[in-house]
C-alpha cells in the first residue's frame, strides 16, 4: 500500500562508504534503492553488521551517503532530517533526567513552555504504561521502562516518520513482544512511516508490511523485499501462530540464511 | 564482610583509645627510669586537650565580650582589636581562603576545560604545557605568589587555585569528552541546538565529573590554603601551627593539626552532603566508586 507520490522515505542508489586508517575506503552499503511509503511499516532485515543501521542514519541525516540522494517525504535530505524520530538501540535518554523531564525536552527543545511539555510528557508516560514512574531517573528503571521513556520522548514531538535502530535488541524476550504490542498499538493510532531495523525475522514479520533483506557486507545490498499480508491489528504474539506468519518466516529465511552464514564464514 | 554499624563504631573509637592510651603512657609513665615519647617532642594527649580547650574557651570568650557590635565587613581584617586572632578568626581565614581557591579554581577549570574540549586545535596547541604545569610541584610557586600578591590572603588563594584548577579541568575536560555518543546523537534528533545541547547534555555530563572529584578538590583548596599560610603568613591555622613549630612548642602543633583535621572532616561532611543532593541521579555504583 505504498503511495507514489506521497513516499516518506526514498534512497535512490545510495552509496556508504567509510575512511579505513590505512587511507582505503570501506564500503559499507552499495548502491541501495529502498522507498518507504508514506503509513508504512518497513523492517529491514540482515545478518550482523551488514549495514543495517548505516542506512538508517543515513535516513536520519546523521551521515551523509557518499553518492546518491535520499529524499524525505518529496525533499531531497541535506543535514539532520527535522521530521524523523529515532529510536537507538543504546540507552539514550538522559541519565541526569527523570522520565518525565526525560519525555518533555522533547517538547522543550522546540519552545514548549516548560509547563505544558510536562503535562504533556506526563501524558505520554501514561500512553507507554509508566504514570507512576515519572520521578525515576534512568537507572532506576528496568531495561524496558527505559525503552518506553525513549519511545515517548520520540513519540511526544509527532515525527511524520519513525526509524528504529533495533530498539528492542538488548530486552528479554517477553519484554520484546511487550514491546513490539506496544508500538504497534501507538502506531496504529495515526500510521506513521516506520523504517524498522532488526537482526530477528520474527519480529520483523510480526510488526511489519514489508520486510527487506539486506545481504551481508561489505557492500551490502537489498536482496529480497516481501510483502507481509497478515491481517491488522495484530498482536505481536499471537500473530506468530498463524500457518500464514509460519509460510511468510520459510519463504524468508530460505534467502536469509545464505546471507547470515555466509557473514558468518567471513567473520570467522 | 559485613559488621554491624555499631560494632563498627566502637572498634573505631577502640583504635583512637589505643593510640591516645599508648601515647598518654609513653609520655607521663616512665618505662625503665626513661619516657619512651618525652613530653618535649611528642607532648601529651592532655596538654594537647587542653590546649584546644583554651584556644577556643579565650577565642570565643574574646568574641562574647567584645565591647562593640561586630562588624562583619571587618570581621577578616586581623589587625581588628575585637577579634585580635582569635581562633575563630584563624578558621575563618583559612576557610575563606580555601572557599575562594576552590570557587576560583572551579570556574577557570570548567571554563578551560569546556573550551578546550569543545575545540579540537586548542586542545592539541596546549596539551604539552598543561601536562607539564600539572607536573609541577605547585610548592615550588609559593615564594612567587608572595611576591607578587603579598603575604596576605590572596597568596594562598592563588596556590590553592593552581591546585583545584587542574582537577577541576581534567574533570570537566573527560566530562564532555565522554558524553555517551547515543545520548548526543538522540539529543541532536530531538532538534537540539548547541546551546540546548550545552545546556542539556555536556553541562550535565561534565558537572557530575566535576561533583565526582569535588572531596578531592575541596581537600587540595584547604591545603593550599594552609601550606600557603605555613610558608608565611600572618594569619590562618597554618599560621598556628608554624608559629607554634617556630617556638618548639610541640603542643602548640598538635593542637592545631587536630584542628585542622576536625575541620577538614567537617568539611568534608558538608561536601557529602551536597553531593548526595545534587547527583542523585547517579546509579549508587558509579556515585561510591567517586
Amino acid at each position: 500500500m505504498s503511495h507514489v507520490g506521497a513516499e516518506a522515505i526514498r534512497f535512490r542508489g545510495v552509496t556508504i562508504e567509510f575512511p579505513l586508517a590505512d587511507g582505503g575506503r570501506y564500503p559499507a552499503v552499495a548502491a541501495t534503492d529502498i522507498g518507504v511509503g508514506a503509513h508504512e511499516f518497513v523492517a529491514i532485515v540482515g545478518p550482523t553488521g551488514c549495514g543495517k543501521s548505516t542506512l538508517l542514519n543515513a535516513a536520519a541525516g546523521l551521515l551523509a551517503p557518499s553518492a546518491g540522494e535520499i529524499h524525505v517525504l518529496g525533499r531531497r535530505l541535506s543535514g539532520l532530517s527535522r521530521e524523523a524520530g529515532y529510536l537507538f538501540q543504546q540507552d539514550a535518554v538522559m541519565p541526569w533526567k527523570t522520565a518525565r523531564d526525560n519525555v518533555a525536552i522533547g517538547l522543550e527543545v522546540n519552545g514548549t513552555a516548560r509547563a505544558e511539555a510536562l503535562e504533556r510528557g506526563q501524558g505520554w508516560l501514561k500512553r507507554v504504561g509508566l504514570a507512576a514512574f515519572g520521578d525515576r531517573y534512568p537507572h532506576q528503571l528496568s531495561g524496558g521502562q527505559r525503552k518506553r521513556v525513549g519511545l515517548a520522548q520520540v513519540l511526544i514531538r509527532d515525527p511524520k516518520i519513525l526509524l528504529m535502530d533495533e530498539p528492542f535488541g538488548p530486552l528479554d524476550a517477553q519484554t520484546r513482544q511487550i514491546m513490539g504490542n506496544l508500538l504497534l498499538g501507538l502506531w496504529a493510532g495515526d500510521r506513521k512511516a516506520v523504517l524498522f531495523v532488526t537482526h530477528d525475522l520474527e519480529e520483523a514479520i510480526a510488526l511489519a508490511d514489508r520486510v527487506v533483506i539486506m545481504s551481508a557486507g561489505p557492500a551490502a545490498r537489498i536482496i529480497g523485499d516481501h510483502a507481509i499480508d497478515l491481517p491488522r491489528p495484530r498482536d505481536a504474539s499471537e500473530v506468530r501462530l498463524l500457518p500464514r506468519f509460519h509460510e511468510l518466516h520459510k519463504l524468508i529465511w530460505d534467502q536469509l540464511r545464505d546471507e547470515v552464514l555466509r557473514a558468518y564464514e567471513d567473520s570467522a | 564482610m559485613r559488621i554491624g554499624r555499631g560494632k563498627l563504631l566502637v572498634l573505631q573509637v577502640l583504635v583512637a583509645v589505643v593510640v591516645l592510651l599508648a601515647w598518654h603512657i609513653g609520655s607521663t609513665v616512665p618505662i625503665g627510669g626513661r619516657y619512651l615519647l618525652p613530653k618535649f617532642f611528642f607532648s601529651t594527649p592532655l596538654d594537647v586537650a587542653s590546649r584546644i580547650w583554651m584556644l577556643f574557651a579565650n577565642g570565643t570568650a574574646k568574641i562574647v565580650t567584645c565591647p562593640e557590635p561586630i562588624d562583619f565587613t571587618r570581621i577578616l581584617n586581623i589587625s581588628d582589636p575585637c577579634f585580635g586572632k582569635t581562633i575563630w578568626q584563624h578558621l575563618l581565614i583559612t576557610l575563606t581562603e580555601g572557599v575562594l581557591a576552590f570557587v576560583i579554581g572551579a570556574a577557570t577549570g570548567i571554563a578551560a576545560g569546556f573550551w578546550l574540549a569543545r575545540n579540537a586545535l586548542m586542545s592539541a596547541i596546549f596539551d604539552p604545557y598543561i601536562k607539564m604545569l600539572n607536573a609541577l610541584p605547585r610548592v615550588v610557586l609559593a615564594p612567587f605568589f608572595m611576591l607578587w600578591l603579598g603575604l596576605g590572603m590572596w597568596s594562598k588563594v592563588a596556590l590553592g587555585v593552581t591546585l583545584v584548577f587542574f582537577i577541576v579541568f581534567f574533570n570537566v575536560y573527560q566530562g564532555v569528552k565522554e558524553v555517551s555518543p547515543a545520548i548526543l546523537a538522540n539529543a541532536r534528533m530531538l532538534g537540539m541546538s548547541e546551546r540546548q545541547l550545552f545546556r542539556h547534555v555536556y553541562w550535565p555530563s561534565a558537572l557530575s565529573w566535576v561533583f565526582s572529584s569535588l572531596h578531592t578538590s575541596v581537600g587540595f583548596a584547604i591545603i593550599g590554603a594552609v601550606v600557603g599560610e605555613y610558608l608565611g603568613s600572618a594569619a590562618g591555622l597554618g599560621h598556628l601551627i608554624q608559629q607554634a613549630e617556630g617556638t618548639l612548642d610541640t603542643t602548640g602543633v598538635f593542637a592545631g593539626m587536630v584542628i585542622l583535621a576536625v575541620f577538614v572532616l567537617i568539611i568534608d561532611w558538608l561536601v557529602t552532603l551536597a553531593e548526595n543532593r545534587l547527583l542523585v541521579w547517579r546509579p549508587p555504583a558509579a556515585a561510591s566508586q567517586a
